[in-house]
């Protein structure tokens, strides 16, 4: 259905903003209705070509006269460049095009920068591309383009870069935009209230999203036509991207992407190696591709923002907070590419109850590689801190950890002063995470000790801004003549499982046999708008769109089917395949015999994802148990168990929540204790870019995950009651890994990853200085 | 340019190629089966894990002029057309199916190496352990964190296959 209205509302700075109200969304699913077909374990409809081998993602894309092209990078974090002469290699024989400062047209970029910029601002930037018959020739090529650098001053630490005397990296300074600033009620006279004070310097580090299939693309002409099939998770937003900065009408561009090799944020905006692709591949007149190389990866397509926190939170003695203050700097990199959003400032503000917070977040740039939103972006970081000072507080408090939850929960967001749509969802997590893991059995039992091993369990729990969706979403359900059903979004599945997940939403609602229905997604030439899959929205936003397309459709069918049964579309209802008089059995006809007597006509549905509830906030919810063993004299740590419970509404597949659930705390296990990348910052350079010394988890390095199914629809969320799960998994594994390896050693890890050498230097400090590392806990609680 | 010669998925194949191409390239670029996933190219991911005489190997660290008369198999290769069929539809090998039922997969990039490291660790022992399992699949990374449900494909293939005790693993021994 199309656009119903249009509001205009005056905004704070008195420019017009129109708010568009969209077609009424489907009659919510009840939270007991019994459904066929949603909530079954279907397994992912695109199985057997993941299986085979056959599944096209971008790096298998093989067109006729296919190029392979590679990009030159900068080896200087900061640099300006006075000379390029890339004559060499254009001679190179099978090189069929080459682009760089020298020779390609000027097309502006991030900020105020281009494409090939003339100042470099971190090691991988692109400096130059070549395309040629082979990666080995085009390799060749790279290596004969000369490059003249004057270096310049660089800085790689967020609190260096915001000395006075630091090197500037753009013209206004390393400040990027404004600090984020949020203030409620009086946090100094909350905690003038406080009879326990917790304070530390939280860090975390950089981390990088290493998706198996590189960032890249293949790129064709057909005349002024582009067609590109890239690896992102919006191809819409890709498509605007590069008409925009290729100065193109968007109809002239097609963006197609079928299958992701892993994302989880960083590939949810255009890059520029799109636009390098298109660029040579018109220069060349034939197909190009090109695919990052791993390090390339690893340098220029992002990373999780570094941190450093200082969190104070003020307690009475019974477990109130009285105050929550936290001041974060966050490094963003050397630009700000337009898709960070890390909000490390959201837990703080939202996850417990308490009238006096005040958060400032500052961005700052410094000469790495640019951040981007990488899976739960900014509440991983935030939570690793608030929880593991909650943590700290009920330790100093005597409290069980669960409890002080408990005691300061909150039902409404108190940020935005609504209510949660589901406000027992964190509380049902909690619950359903006690009972699994048997918490106050293994609080009684207490730390364990064998040898040189200590095992103790931690706790955390979490709030999320993601997985509500929000509008636009648009699905269109056509009706086939015997009686089938295609279903067209422009979205895609990212790996997460989406494919299934909407397409049980739409055989659920049209009451067809789940075989009986197709979903056409990943191309912007031929399905509706979709925004980016992120946030994990995919499902919250497209599923609604197309249980409304699939509404439209059979609103349709009924019309048509009136007169030929001979009663109200009003009296009909569809199942099984059928459309049938509803509460008389025996008057029914099967679409396909509807249908059959009007075609060649068709029955076409439109949906559109309506407005998310005006008086609620949506948002999901989780909670994860962990035990761990370390051992004191390796300061190795061993996962022994996790149990994770998490809220995402109604669980459209519990198999593919399970997935999403299990490979989440996966990588927060990651995060939590191995991955890091590596700056030398004396040179700028980073050490790591690859899978030989980034570790990433291994087969080896994870246990039973056990997730249990907090199966919680929340209809006033949407009408299918689903909300995301992508995200939300990863955001409380370090905390309550970091609160565990407390339990077992006594001694606390203040940043990520609790690496070996953080362990053994922890408890090296704890041998000279007595019992605890808990240095900095202010005040005593009065007995 | 060397001309090499060897046995891919059961046929012979013939192709010129420059000494420092890659098994992983040659199969990727110049015989089009894409299947087989390039993700490090320096043997630390077990994305491109094909079988050369029966064993797992990084195609990324073979050079192809080293295929000379040897037997590689590649993802495609398994779930070959089964002559016996009676819908006329390729079938799926074991460890395929065992992949989809238990959702060992998600964004489905590292799927093909795992599916050829199982595949190799059968071969070689029909009833392994969940040890052994996980052995075989500690060098193939899985960003998307499928691991647990990885070995558990390892573990049904194996259940698979001695409910179909005639059906060899592909690449195994004939």
């Amino acid at each position: 259905m199309s656009v119903l209205r249009v509001e205009r509302e005056k905004s704070e700075d008195g420019e017009d903003q129109y708010t568009v109200v969209e077609s009424e969304m489907a009659p919510a699913w009840k939270a007991d209705q019994d459904l066929a077909i949603v909530g079954k374990p279907i397994p992912r409809v695109e199985g057997d070509l993941k299986v085979t081998g056959r599944a096209q993602y971008a790096y298998d894309v093989r067109l006729s006269g296919q190029l392979y092209a590679k990009v030159l990078r900068s080896p200087h974090p900061h640099a300006r460049i006075t000379r390029i002469d890339t004559s060499q290699a254009e001679k190179l024989r099978g090189v069929r095009a080459v682009l760089s400062r020298a020779s390609g047209p000027t097309v502006s970029w991030f900020e105020d920068t281009e494409l090939f910029s003339e100042v470099v601002r971190y090691v991988g930037e692109e400096v130059a591309a070549v395309a040629a018959d082979s990666e080995e020739v085009a390799e060749d090529a790279l290596r004969l383009i000369e490059v003249t650098y004057e270096p310049l001053p660089f800085v790689m630490d967020p609190e260096a870069a915001l000395k006075p005397d630091a090197p500037k990296i753009h013209k206004d300074g390393n400040i990027a935009g404004e600090p984020q600033d949020y203030e409620r009620g009086d946090a100094g006279a909350g905690f003038q209230q406080a009879d326990v004070v917790i304070e530390h310097r939280y860090t975390t580090q950089a981390a990088l999203h290493n998706c198996l299939e590189p960032h890249g693309c293949t790129a064709t002409w057909e005349g002024d036509h582009l067609t590109i099939w890239d690896s992102t998770q919006s191809i819409f937003d890709v498509r605007q991207e590069v008409a925009a900065r290729l100065t193109m009408p968007e109809h002239r561009v097609r963006v197609i992407k079928q299958f992701m090799g892993g994302g989880f944020g960083s590939k949810q905006i255009a890059w520029k190696h799109t636009a390098i692709a298109a660029l040579l591949s018109k220069r060349a007149g034939r197909p190009v591709q090109l695919m990052l190389d791993r390090e390339a990866e690893n340098l220029a397509t992002g990373n999780r923002n570094p941190t450093r926190q200082h969190v104070k939170i003020g307690a009475r003695k019974d477990g109130t907070l009285v105050a929550i203050e936290a001041e974060i700097v966050l490094a963003t990199g050397a630009y700000q590419v337009g898709g960070e959003a890390a909000a490390v400032d959201g837990p703080y503000q939202t996850l417990y109850r308490c009238e006096n917070v005040k958060t400032r977040q500052t961005a700052v740039y410094v000469n790495a590689g640019p951040a981007v939103a990488f899976r739960a972006p900014g509440y991983v970081e935030g939570a690793f801190a608030l929880e593991s000072a909650m943590d700290e507080l009920a330790r100093t408090l005597d409290m069980d950890p669960l409890a002080l939850r408990f005691k300061n929960y909150s039902d409404v967001d108190q940020k935005e002063g609504k209510p949660y749509s589901s406000p027992d969802g964190l509380r049902r997590c909690y619950d359903a995470v006690a009972d699994a893991f048997q918490w106050q059995a293994a609080r009684t039992r207490g730390p364990q000790e064998t040898g040189t091993k200590r095992r103790g369990i931690g706790l955390a729990g979490h709030d999320w801004i993601g997985g509500s969706g929000k509008p636009p979403g648009y699905a269109w359900v056509k009706l086939n003549a015997d009686g089938s059903a295609d279903v067209v979004a422009g979205t895609h599945d990212i790996g997460t499982g989406s494919r299934t997940g909407l397409l049980q939403v739409a055989a659920e609602e049209l009451g067809l046999p789940f075989d009986q229905v197709a979903l056409h997604i990943g191309d912007t030439a031929y399905g509706p708008y979709a925004p980016v899959s992120s946030g994990s929205a995919t499902q919250a936003t497209i599923g609604p769109a197309i249980q409304a397309a699939a509404v439209d459709a059979k609103r349709q069918l009924f019309e048509v089917a009136a007169p030929m049964l001979e009663v109200s579309p009003h009296d009909l209802e569809l199942r099984d395949g059928a459309v049938r008089v509803k509460g008389q059995t025996g008057r029914q006809m099967a679409i396909a015999e509807v249908l059959g007597k009007i075609q060649p006509h068709m029955i076409q549905g439109q949906g559109s994802r309506g407005a998310n509830p005006p008086d609620k906030t949506v948002h999901t919810f989780g909670a994860q148990a962990v035990e761990v063993e370390v051992d004191i004299e390796t300061g190795e740590v061993t996962i022994l168990r996790v149990v994770a419970a998490h809220d995402c509404g109604r669980i459209i597949n519990p198999m593919m929540v399970e997935s999403q659930v299990i490979g989440a705390v996966t990588q927060g296990i990651g995060f939590a204790l191995t991955e890091e990348r590596i700056v030398d910052q004396g040179r700028g350079m980073v050490m790591n870019a690859n899978l030989e010394n980034y570790f990433v988890p291994t087969v080896m390095d994870v246990p039973e995950i056990v997730n249990v199914p907090v199966d919680f629809p929340d209809p006033i969320a949407n009408p299918t009651g689903a909300k995301g799960i992508g995200e939300s998994p990863l955001i409380p594994t370090a905390p309550a890994i970091a609160n565990a390896v407390y339990d077992a050693i006594g001694v606390r890890i203040y940043q990520t990853p609790l690496s070996r050498p953080q362990i053994l230097a922890a408890l090296a400090k704890r041998r000279t200085n007595g019992t605890s590392n808990h240095a900095d806990v202010h005040g005593k609680v009065a007995h | 340019m060397h001309l090499v010669s060897f046995r891919l998925n059961g046929d012979e194949r013939s192709l010129a190629v420059e000494p420092r191409r890659t098994l992983l390239d040659a199969l990727r670029v110049d015989l089009g089966l894409t299947g087989t996933k390039k993700v490090c190219d320096m043997g630390d991911c077990g994305a491109c894990t094909v079988l050369v005489d029966g064993r797992a190997v990084y195609s990324c660290l073979i050079l192809t002029v080293d295929c000379e008369d040897r037997e590689v198999t590649s993802i495609e290769g398994l779930g070959l057309a089964d002559p016996a069929s009676t819908n006329g539809e390729a079938a799926l090998d074991p460890v395929q199916r065992a992949f989809i039922e238990t959702d060992a997969y998600q964004c489905g990039f590292c799927t093909p190496g795992q599916i050829m490291s199982i595949t190799a660790l059968l071969s070689e022992q029909r009833a392994p352990s969940e040890d052994e399992i996980r052995r075989a699949i500690s060098g193939n990374l899985c960003r998307c964190g499928a691991y647990q449900n990885i070995v558990r494909a390892g573990q049904r293939a194996a259940e698979l296959f001695a409910t179909t005790a005639a059906t060899s693993p592909t690449g195994g021994p004939r």
